[in-house]
C-alpha cells in the first residue's frame, strides 16, 4: 500500500508527515468516503491551521462539498454514506463513538450555496434560534449576542432598525451575512463554508469576501469556491481536489505562483475544469 | 407558413384554456347549485328555536337541533384532540424518522386506511368497542371518526414536510440543534401552513360522516355530556328527518344540512384569518 503523501512540500508543516507544530484545528488522516458502493474521497490527509483561512478548489464532482461535510459530521445524513479513517478537531477524535455529532456540530459552524434563512422567522429570530434552541433565556446575554454577531458579519448598520422584519425580506448578499451571524453567535471554533459566494452578484460577493478575512481573527475557516481569484484574495492555504483526491496543498501563494503537480497547474490556468 | 403555425399555437393555447375554464365549471356550479338549494329548502326553517331547543315529536310547533349542532360539534373536538397529535407524529415519522421500510409500511397503511370505506370503520368500531361495551357511546364515535381523520392528516402532514427546502433542514442541524428541535421548530413551523389546512380539511370531511355514527353514535333526543352515552350528531338527525314521512321533518332536515356547511364554511374562515393575522 502506497500511502504516499500528497504535499508538494514535505518539510511544510501542514504536511502531517513533516512532524507537525501546530496548532491545528483539524488533523485529517486517511480520510475515505463512500457513498453506497462508490468511493468519493480517497485517503485525504491534512493538517487545518488555527485561525487560518484554507481555501479548497478543485472541479465540480470532484468531493470538496463532501470533504466539508466530514469536518462537522453533516455528512451523516446523506443515506448509504459510510466514512473511514481519523478526523481530530483540536486533537479530539470527532468520530469517536461517544462523540456526539450534535455538539461537534455546535463548535463547526457551516454556512451554505443557497441562503437559508428560516422563513418564518425575523431577522432577530434567525440569529438567536441556535442559543434559545440550546436552551439560553438570558435576555440581555442574547441582545448583545444578537448585536455582536451581526456587526461580526457586517450586517448590524443595515438591519438595527428592523430585526423584527422577516430573514427572507433581505436581499441576496444580506441573507448570505444574515446566515454568517446566524452560524457565528452559536461561538462555534471553525465555519465551514460551501461556495457561499456562488449565487451572489460582484458587489454583494466582494463584501462577503471582506466578511470573510475579517472572521479570521476570530475562527478557522475552511472555505470551498470554485472561484479561483476568491480563493487567492481570501485564503492563507490552499487545497486542491481531484477525482476524489487531495492533489496539492501549500499556502496560496506558492500553489498558485509555482505549483508542484501538473493537474494543479493546469486547473489554476484554465486548462481544465 | 410560419404565421400560420403561430396563429395554430396561438389557438391551441386558447383552447386548453377554455377546456380548463370549461372543467372549472363543474366544480363551482354542483357547489353554487347545493348552497341554493339548500337556502331555499331550509334556511326558512332556520330560527333562533332551531338552534337551542331539543328537538320535538312531530305535530307540536317548534322545536330545533340544538343537541345534534352541539353532538357534533363535540364529536368534531373529541377526534380533533383525539386525532391531531397522532397524524402529526405519524406524518413526523413517515417524513424524517424509522427506516425506509417501516415509513413505505406506515404510509402504505394509511392510504389504505383513507380507502377504506367509512360504513366499514363504522362496522369495525361497532364490533370492537360498541359491542364488547354494550353500548352506543360518544367515546366509540370519536374512534371511528379518528380513523378517518388520522391518515389525512398524516398524509398532508408528510407532503407538507416534504414541500420545506431541505436545505433548511440542513442549516439548522448545522447549527447544532438537536433533530427533535429542528423538526417542531423549523420544518413543523414552516410547514404550519399546509398542516392546519390539512386538518381543517380532514375536520370538515368528518363533520358530515354519517355512516360511521350510525354503528356508534346512534343518536339521542336529549341532551348528552358523558363518553360513554349515545349521542345525536347534525348528520344522524338529518338522515333520520329525511327518510321520515313528515313535511316538517324534512325541511328541517334541510335546514339542518344548510347549518352543517355553515359550520364548516365558519370553520375555513375563521383558521383562514388565524393563519393571516399570523403571517
Ligand atoms: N448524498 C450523496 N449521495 C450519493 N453520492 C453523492 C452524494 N453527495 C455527493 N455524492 C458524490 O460524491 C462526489 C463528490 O460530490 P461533491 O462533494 O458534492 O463534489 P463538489 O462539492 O466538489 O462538487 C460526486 O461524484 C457525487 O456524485
Ligand atoms: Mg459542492
Amino acid at each position: 500500500m502506497t500511502n504516499k503523501s500528497p504535499f508538494s512540500y514535505p518539510s511544510h508543516p501542514s504536511n502531517p508527515d513533516s512532524n507537525p507544530t501546530g496548532p491545528f484545528a483539524f488533523e485529517i488522516r486517511d480520510l475515505n468516503v463512500w457513498f453506497g458502493t462508490k468511493q468519493s474521497l480517497f485517503n485525504i490527509s491534512m493538517n487545518i491551521f488555527y485561525q487560518q483561512i484554507l481555501a479548497i478548489i478543485g472541479p465540480s464532482g470532484c468531493g470538496k462539498s463532501t470533504f466539508l461535510r466530514c469536518l462537522n459530521r453533516m455528512h451523516e445524513l446523506s443515506p448509504g454514506v459510510r466514512v473511514e479513517g481519523s478526523v481530530k478537531l483540536m486533537g479530539k477524535e470527532i468520530y469517536a463513538a461517544d462523540v456526539d455529532p450534535t455538539l461537534i456540530r455546535r463548535r463547526v459552524g457551516m454556512v451554505f450555496q443557497k441562503s437559508t434563512p428560516f422563513p418564518t422567522m425575523s431577522i432577530e429570530e434567525n440569529v438567536l434560534i441556535g442559543l434559545k434552541l440550546a436552551g439560553i433565556r438570558n435576555r440581555s446575554f442574547l441582545e448583545e449576542r444578537l448585536e455582536q454577531s451581526l456587526r461580526m458579519a457586517a450586517l448590524w448598520d443595515e438591519v438595527k432598525d428592523r430585526l423584527e422584519a422577516p430573514g427572507t425580506s433581505l436581499s441576496g448578499g444580506q441573507q448570505q451575512r444574515l446566515c454568517i451571524a446566524r452560524a457565528i453567535a452559536v461561538q462555534p471554533e471553525v465555519l465551514l463554508m460551501d461556495e457561499p459566494c456562488s449565487a451572489l452578484d460582484p458587489i454583494a460577493t466582494a463584501q462577503i469576501e471582506e466578511l470573510i478575512v475579517s472572521l479570521k481573527k476570530n475562527y478557522t475557516i475552511v472555505l470551498v469556491t470554485h472561484n479561483l481569484q476568491e480563493a487567492g484574495k481570501t485564503s492563507d492555504y490552499t487545497a486542491f481536489f481531484l477525482g476524489g483526491k487531495l492533489i496539492e496543498m501549500d499556502s496560496t501563494k506558492k500553489l498558485f505562483t509555482n505549483p508542484r503537480h501538473k493537474f494543479t497547474e493546469d486547473y489554476i490556468t484554465g486548462r481544465f475544469g | 407558413m410560419r404565421v400560420a403555425f403561430y396563429r395554430f399555437r396561438k389557438l391551441e393555447n386558447i383552447l386548453v384554456q377554455l377546456l380548463c375554464a370549461f372543467a372549472s365549471f363543474f366544480v363551482i356550479l354542483p357547489f353554487v347549485l347545493i348552497l341554493v338549494y339548500l337556502i331555499v329548502a331550509g334556511a326558512s326553517s332556520i330560527n333562533f328555536d332551531f338552534i337551542t331547543q331539543l328537538p320535538k315529536p312531530i305535530g307540536e310547533k317548534g322545536g330545533g337541533m340544538a343537541n345534534s349542532i352541539v353532538g357534533t360539534l363535540i364529536l368534531m373536538g373529541l377526534t380533533f384532540l383525539i386525532g391531531t397529535p397522532i397524524g402529526i407524529l405519524s406524518g413526523v415519522f413517515v417524513y424524517e424518522y424509522g427506516n425506509e421500510k417501516l415509513r413505505k409500511i406506515v404510509r402504505f397503511s394509511a392510504d389504505l386506511l383513507n380507502g377504506t370505506p367509512s360504513i366499514v370503520i363504522g362496522i369495525l368500531v361497532y364490533g370492537w368497542i360498541v359491542s364488547p361495551m354494550h353500548g352506543f357511546s360518544v367515546m366509540a364515535a370519536s374512534i371511528a371518526l379518528s380513523l378517518i381523520f388520522i391518515p389525512l392528516v398524516l398524509r398532508t402532514t408528510e407532503e407538507s414536510l416534504l414541500l420545506v427546502p431541505k436545505e433548511l433542514r440542513d442549516a439548522a442541524l448545522a447549527l447544532g440543534i438537536r433533530k427533535w428541535k429542528v423538526v417542531c421548530y423549523v420544518l413543523i413551523e414552516t410547514a404550519k401552513q399546509g398542516i392546519l389546512s390539512g386538518i381543517l380539511v380532514a375536520l370538515a370531511r368528518i363533520a358530515g360522516e354519517t355512516a360511521p355514527l350510525l354503528f356508534t353514535a346512534f343518536g339521542n333526543q336529549y341532551w348528552t355530556y358523558r363518553l360513554d352515552e349515545p349521542i345525536s350528531a347534525l348528520p344522524l338527525q338529518i338522515f333520520e328527518y329525511a327518510i321520515s314521512p313528515y313535511e316538517q321533518w324534512h325541511r328541517d332536515a334541510w335546514a339542518g344540512a344548510l347549518v352543517l356547511l355553515l359550520l364548516i364554511f365558519l370553520l375555513h374562515l375563521s383558521v383562514r384569518i388565524l393563519l393571516k393575522k399570523k403571517s
